[in-house]
């Protein structure tokens, strides 16, 4: 039977992963790593490869962001609203499992 | 050419044109090759590796049926072993017990599976192939068992246009990730078979309101891909993002062709694997380099500020349509003989309406046509 399936909104308290379709790979040919899903193939900036290695199923969004904003010197409230609005974005299109 | 020469990304390997399935929009050329045309196993593994340090990032397995190759885990397995992200494309009828699971095993990371209809009647009566419809369900259940990720394709037509918010509740109900509402491009079988599967225009509105209001409700629970009706459009499509851009195709004997219907174009001539690397042939095939970038254009394409968005869109259809492969795709509105698209579908409507014509579908078979029609 299938599990009734409902949009997964983003919270402090989220666990994101990456779901099995989804991989992040390193490509020696472009030297740049890529994000490999079904169709499409995503080559994401530094700011938005640090979020998605971050995905690792134990962390969770508030974890994340506190370590982003450390490693990036930045306010905690700024780094939070760019994560939670990324990984909304990217749970949208199911390329993240919260 | 007007741009450095960039590495393929994707790749779609037609391991054989067999298939227990006769849709008659199948994107197979006409003259379909028999199994002693297929390359073997260590032909494939070695064109593979070859992709792989080429840039190839993703290879779509694909037919005819890919899964009536019995080296297929073989196959993935050296996809896998090369980290390539592997898509199996399957119409999923006769599948032999155990085998997903070895798929799964051999590293597969995603599979695609067709239905013909979302009713069985519709799917059976299109791929002509009875009780169709129950085994495709019963692999889509063994692929969500093994733990593999599914997309349902739905190729759409006038036989199935009304089906559309069953296809996207069968989806659903089967735990696909992504569900794909294909309309029919018309080249290979499907030009043959125009008349008989162009929809109604009322259908394609129908159909397109239908899709936004579903990926709307499903954002978040599965997406939903669609690929418009050519011959409605007002734009045509990025044809495989661009003539030998970023990806290309292999038939089942080595072939190594730009896009499906490549060969339709007459003046060009395609080059094998085997006597020639993946790499020669990206690089300098002159059927590669006929249509690459932007330099080959004529007006409109050549002075139009989409001409590096769409490519100028298909050069079979401009082919096909115009009689000419490097002519505006006939799709675009910007195309002298765009009014054309609407007479064909016009044309094909009218031939619909003769009662004796329904349903006579060309099936797709080996030996049918030799010719093109
Ligand atoms: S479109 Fe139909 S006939 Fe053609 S390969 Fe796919 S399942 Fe087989
Ligand atoms: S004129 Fe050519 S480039 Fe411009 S939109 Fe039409 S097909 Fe595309």
């Amino acid at each position: 039977m299938m599990a009734l399936r409902e949009r997964a909104l983003v919270s402090p308290r989220s666990v994101p992963s990456l779901p099995k379709h989804v991989r992040i790979q390193y490509d020696p040919v472009r030297q740049a790593f890529a994000v490999l899903s079904p169709e499409k193939i995503f080559w994401p900036n530094d700011i938005s490869l640090d979020i998605l290695r971050r995905c690792d199923g134990r962390s969770t969004v508030g974890h994340i962001i506190a370590g982003l904003a450390a490693d990036y010197d930045a306010e905690q409230e700024a780094v939070a609203a760019d994560v939670v609005a990324f990984l909304q974005e990217w749970s949208d299109k199911l390329l993240v499992k919260l | 050419m007007s741009e450095p020469l960039l590495p393929p990304i994707g790749m779609l390997a037609e391991l054989t044109h067999r298939c227990p399935l006769q849709c008659p929009y199948c994107s197979n050329p006409l003259e379909l090759l028999k199994a002693n045309r297929e390359l073997d196993t260590q032909t494939w593994l070695g064109l593979f590796s070859q992709a792989a340090d080429l840039g190839v990032l993703q290879v779509h397995l694909s037919g005819g049926e890919p899964t009536l190759r019995r080296d297929l885990e073989q196959l993935i397995a050296g996809l896998s072993a090369r980290g390539v992200y592997t898509n199996l494309i399957t119409a999923g009828v006769g599948i032999a017990e155990g085998r997903i699971e070895a798929f799964a095993e051999a590293g597969l990371d995603h599979l695609q599976l067709s239905f013909q209809g979302a009713r069985p009647a519709t799917t059976d009566r299109i791929g002509n192939h009875k009780g169709g419809h129950e085994k495709k369900l019963e692999t889509a259940r063994r692929a969500r068992a093994a733990g593999l990720p599914l997309t349902i394709n739905a190729p759409i037509h006038r036989h199935n246009i009304e089906e559309v918010p069953e296809f996207i509740e069968l989806a659903l109900s089967l735990g696909a990730e992504r569900l794909e509402i294909a309309n029919v491009q018309y080249a290979g079988w499907a030009l043959t078979n125009r008349d008989q599967l162009m929809p109604e225009r009322a259908a394609v509105d129908r159909q397109a309101e239908i899709v936004a209001a579903a990926r709307e409700r499903l954002t978040g629970i599965m997406n939903i891909d669609f690929v418009t009706p050519d011959y409605f459009a007002i734009y045509p499509k990025p044809c495989m993002g661009g003539w030998a851009r970023d990806a290309f195709m292999v038939a089942p004997d080595g072939t190594v062709l730009p896009c499906h219907a490549a060969q339709t174009i007459p003046s060009l001539s395609f080059e094998r694997f085997g006597p020639r690397s993946l790499a020669e042939i990206w690089t300098d095939s002159p059927a590669f380099n006929a249509f690459r970038g932007t330099d080959w254009m004529q007006q409109p394409c050549r002075s139009c500020e989409r001409r590096e968005i769409d490519w100028g869109g298909c050069r079979c259809q401009a082919m096909a349509i115009a009689g000419d492969a490097a002519a505006t795709d006939p799709a675009c509105a910007k195309s002298p003989i765009h009014a054309r698209m609407a007479m064909l579908i016009d044309e094909a409507q009218r031939a619909a309406a003769i009662p004796s014509n329904d349903e006579q579908f060309v099936y797709r078979r080996i030996g049918v046509v030799t010719e093109p029609a």
